[in-house]
């Protein structure tokens, strides 16, 4: 029973990050027929990087409906995507990153792959991290809003110049079936398809380069980690600072100083190894929450 | 209660998600979202 419990707890995430992606893309005519869903259920945003020109995507991905928005010549600020995200943020933080996005669930079955020899940080992580907001600020806001055509709208410069989720999401299924879409084929797609190539190779040697380096949304959730309901916290009196914690993760962070690090994607490793059952979720703890419990 | 005094910026923060997302809603944004999303995002998949 025991053993059982404990494979559950372990495998569990992996069976929700499934579940979520096959659901939200459960569009299976769109597959075959190499064309997507046209339904109005493609007006609410998926709370992952799920491309919404996935074949199966029943919903929107949050970056490219921001940039939509933020690109069309009537607005140039988006309260419905923005409110989204804020909301999604508060509830979850970057839960989303480690249960519900398709792009990290690929990242973290390609990290299963043996290589030579995993690195949990690149060389330069410390100023690396920092890219994710530059590419948020940059590539998602000023340069939709700023680059216009000559009919005033921008264009989504996220998604066309960076994005591997659409790739591998919405790229690689529609061409496979798709012939006129292939007779397209550019340099852009050359640029894209290396770039993903580079990702998923990274992603061999250390785990999810991506939402660690590039990713805009994980950028936004990180923001609310230490406020949003899903946060972890770490109780003083139980903790010995063995640094477990900060061995089993594979974003190397102390979890004992920094539960709540903006980088944290809520894999709950931390809380598996803890000897001690030190750290809990916070919205759970309830009365078990004593004084000397760190939440930063 | 306890649930709602430790969660009372969380729970802020969303309650202001949801009035700005029914205010997007209400000036059509989501009609935006909608026009994009149905037609293959030729940006997404590298064609342009």
């Amino acid at each position: 029973m025991v053993d059982k419990i404990r494979w559950i707890k372990k495998h569990i995430r992996l069976w929700v990050q499934i579940l979520f992606a096959a659901v939200s893309n459960g569009y299976v005519r769109g597959f075959l027929e190499g064309r997507i869903y046209r339904g109005k259920g493609k007006m609410i945003c998926l709370p992952g990087l799920n491309c919404y020109s996935c074949p199966g995507a029943l919903g929107s991905c949050p970056v490219g409906a921001f940039q939509a928005v933020l690109g069309a010549r009537n607005f140039k600020v988006t309260f419905y995507v923005t409110g989204f995200l804020i909301f999604v943020g508060a509830v979850f933080g970057r839960f989303v990153c480690g249960w519900l996005c398709p792009f990290g669930l690929l990242q973290d079955l390609l990290y299963k792959i043996p290589f030579i020899k995993k690195r949990k940080r690149l060389p330069g992580d410390f100023w690396l991290k920092y890219l994710k907001y530059v590419v948020l600020v940059l590539f998602v806001i000023v340069l939709p809003l700023t680059v216009l055509d000559v009919a005033g709208q921008g264009q989504p410069w996220f998604c066309k110049y960076i994005c591997p989720s659409g790739m591998v999401m919405g790229a690689l299924p529609l061409l496979a079936v798709n012939t006129s879409l292939r007779a397209a084929l550019g340099w852009l797609f050359t640029w894209k398809m290396v770039l993903l190539l580079l990702i998923l190779l990274l992603t061999l040697w250390t785990y999810r380069p991506f939402c660690r380096y590039l990713c805009p949304l994980g950028a936004v959730y990180g923001l609310f980690n230490r406020i949003s309901v899903f946060r972890y916290q770490v109780d003083g009196e139980k903790c010995t600072k063995c640094g477990q914690c900060q061995t089993s993760c594979d974003f190397d962070i102390a979890v004992y100083e920094t539960p709540n690090s903006s980088e944290c994607i809520r894999c709950g490793r931390c809380k598996n190894v803890c000897p001690v059952s030190a750290i809990s979720m916070a919205c759970k703890a309830g009365e078990k929450k004593e004084k000397n419990t760190v939440s930063l | 209660m306890r649930f709602l005094k430790e969660n009372r910026a969380a729970l802020l923060l969303a309650a202001a998600g949801v009035v700005l997302m029914v205010l997007g809603t209400g000036r059509g944004e989501t009609e935006i979202i909608l026009r994009k999303a149905i037609n293959i995002c030729m940006e997404c998949i590298g064609l342009g």
